[in-house]
């Protein structure tokens, strides 16, 4: 299945200018499991948005159907077509992205 | 005489360029709001073109390190971490705190010192780099421990006689040597009081901020440690103090003259607790000695209300003849001496804080 993260400003200088990019993943994928993928589809993005070992960096946050899920992307399910959104914690991003239109169950 | 000065600062990177007596043309912010802990200025492989690396941090995005074959026109950057611990060791790089040169003859060898404090060695002249082993695995590891600016490895040499000779100082951890190209270390810090601790005369755990090693005498090294100036005449095995002359013996940044024998600048600050110049006071203090004196050198920097601090990086030299000095302060000032100290120029201001300057002149 595809899931889509949806990339902060900063980070879209290493996709190609993309404002946001689409990863394949197992039926069942965890935000981990997408992560992975996009770190071998994109790892220039990858790398700004995860440490060398492999934790979300401690100020960017991701979410998942207007939900921060930084903390537990093991144990957060994705279903096809869901939107990963990538954020500056507190600034930095060239616009934000309202994450509340996108609330679905699971993500 | 062409000049060039990289400006690491806590917003970017600052270039300077121009010729000495003249004005020097600024071009910047690069990487805006990245802090610039590290730069090198690399002409092992062409003197007139040389290569250009800049590590810096994004406080959200992480570090990254770049590198420019063409002045900083253009810029290349791995996808991939450049500089990143291996699956397994259990850690993360936070910052890139020292790009060195590896020896002369293998311009392709270059190293870099991070935080936390771990050595990493790059033989594809920057494009990727490998942890060294043998430093992160010694067993006092896990006993070094932050200072004020993070644990870090800020200092690299390299023995010009001997590419496997290396020495490297950790704050706060002490001066550690290896002479066989990175496998085994050991600590060198004997006679380094580390006054912050109940027992100064520890192993390690010092909190060395800067080393330098004499231009003529390969053996011989100074350093600037959290209180104390030392130098040692047996490639570090012992080190003795050598502060006669000094306003304080507290102060981060040390610079070796880049040829001759015996002469050292450091940037004394008040204290511990008081990180400025001392007394309101901007001065440099230059041995000819070795460090059995110092002088003080202040014409053309300011001299009443200058409260100024230099960072352990923000001091270098250009390695002109006469060689060129320079340094930047937290309060967003660059100074420069192309006299070896006698006489200082602002060649800069209203600049983010420095965090580090290097330059080199052609």
């Amino acid at each position: 299945m595809k899931v889509v993260f949806e990339l902060a400003g900063p980070l879209r200088q290493h996709a190609g200018g993309a404002d946001a990019v689409e990863v394949d993943v197992p039926d069942g994928a965890t935000v981990t499991d997408a992560l992975d993928a996009l770190a071998r589809a994109h790892p220039a993005v990858e790398r700004r948005v995860r440490d060398d070992e492999g934790r979300v960096r401690r100020h960017v946050n991701v979410f998942a159907g207007g939900e921060l899920i930084r903390d537990a992307p093991d144990a957060t399910a994705l279903c096809p077509d869901a939107r990963l959104v990538v954020l500056p914690a507190v600034s930095g991003g060239a616009e934000v992205v309202s994450v509340k239109k996108r609330a679905q169950r699971p993500f | 005489m062409a000049t060039t000065a990289l400006i690491g600062t806590t917003k970017g990177l600052f270039v300077l360029t121009g010729e000495r007596g003249s004005a020097f043309a600024e071009r910047g912010p690069l990487f805006p709001g990245e802090n610039v802990d590290a730069t090198l200025i690399d002409a092992r492989r062409d003197a007139r073109h040389p290569a250009w690396f800049v590590g810096s941090m994004s406080f959200h995005w992480g570090p990254t390190l770049r590198r420019s074959d063409d002045a900083g026109a253009t810029w290349t950057e791995k996808d991939e971490a450049p500089v990143a611990f291996p699956e397994g060791a259990g850690a993360s790089v936070a910052r890139i705190w020292q790009l060195a040169p590896g020896p002369t003859d293998e311009p392709d060898v270059v190293y870099a010192g991070v935080e936390p404090a771990a050595l990493f060695r790059s033989r594809d002249g920057g494009r990727s780099f490998q942890l060294v082993e043998g430093l992160w695995n010694h067993p006092h590891r896990p006993q070094w421990a932050p200072g004020g600016g993070g644990l870090c490895l800020h200092t690299i040499l390299v023995d010009p006689r001997d590419p496997d000779a290396l020495t490297v100082a950790i704050s706060t951890g002490g001066v550690y040597r290896s002479d066989d190209g990175g496998a085994t270390w050991r600590p060198s810090n004997s006679g380094i009081r580390a006054v912050f601790l109940p027992d100064p005369d520890v192993e390690f755990g010092q909190c060395v901020h800067k080393v330098g090693r004499d231009a003529a005498d390969p053996d011989r090294f100074y350093l600037q440690h959290h209180w104390g100036v030392y130098r040692s005449d047996d490639a570090g095995a012992t080190w003795q103090p050598h502060e006669a002359g000094l306003p304080s013996t507290f102060g981060m940044a040390l610079v070796a003259h880049p040829r001759r024998s015996g002469t050292a600048w450091v940037i004394p600050l008040q204290s511990d607790e008081y990180r400025c110049t001392p007394e309101g006071h901007c001065r440099v203090y230059r041995t000819r000695d070795a460090g059995e004196s110092w002088e003080a050198l202040s014409d053309g920097l300011p001299q009443s209300d200058a409260h100024l601090t230099v960072l352990r990086d923000a001091f270098t030299s250009d390695g002109g003849d006469p060689a060129g000095l320079w340094f930047g302060t937290r309060s967003g000032e660059v100074y420069a001496s192309f006299d070896e100290g006698d006489h200082w120029e602002l060649i800069a201001s209203h600049l983010p804080p420095v965090l580090s300057v290097r330059a080199a002149a052609g």
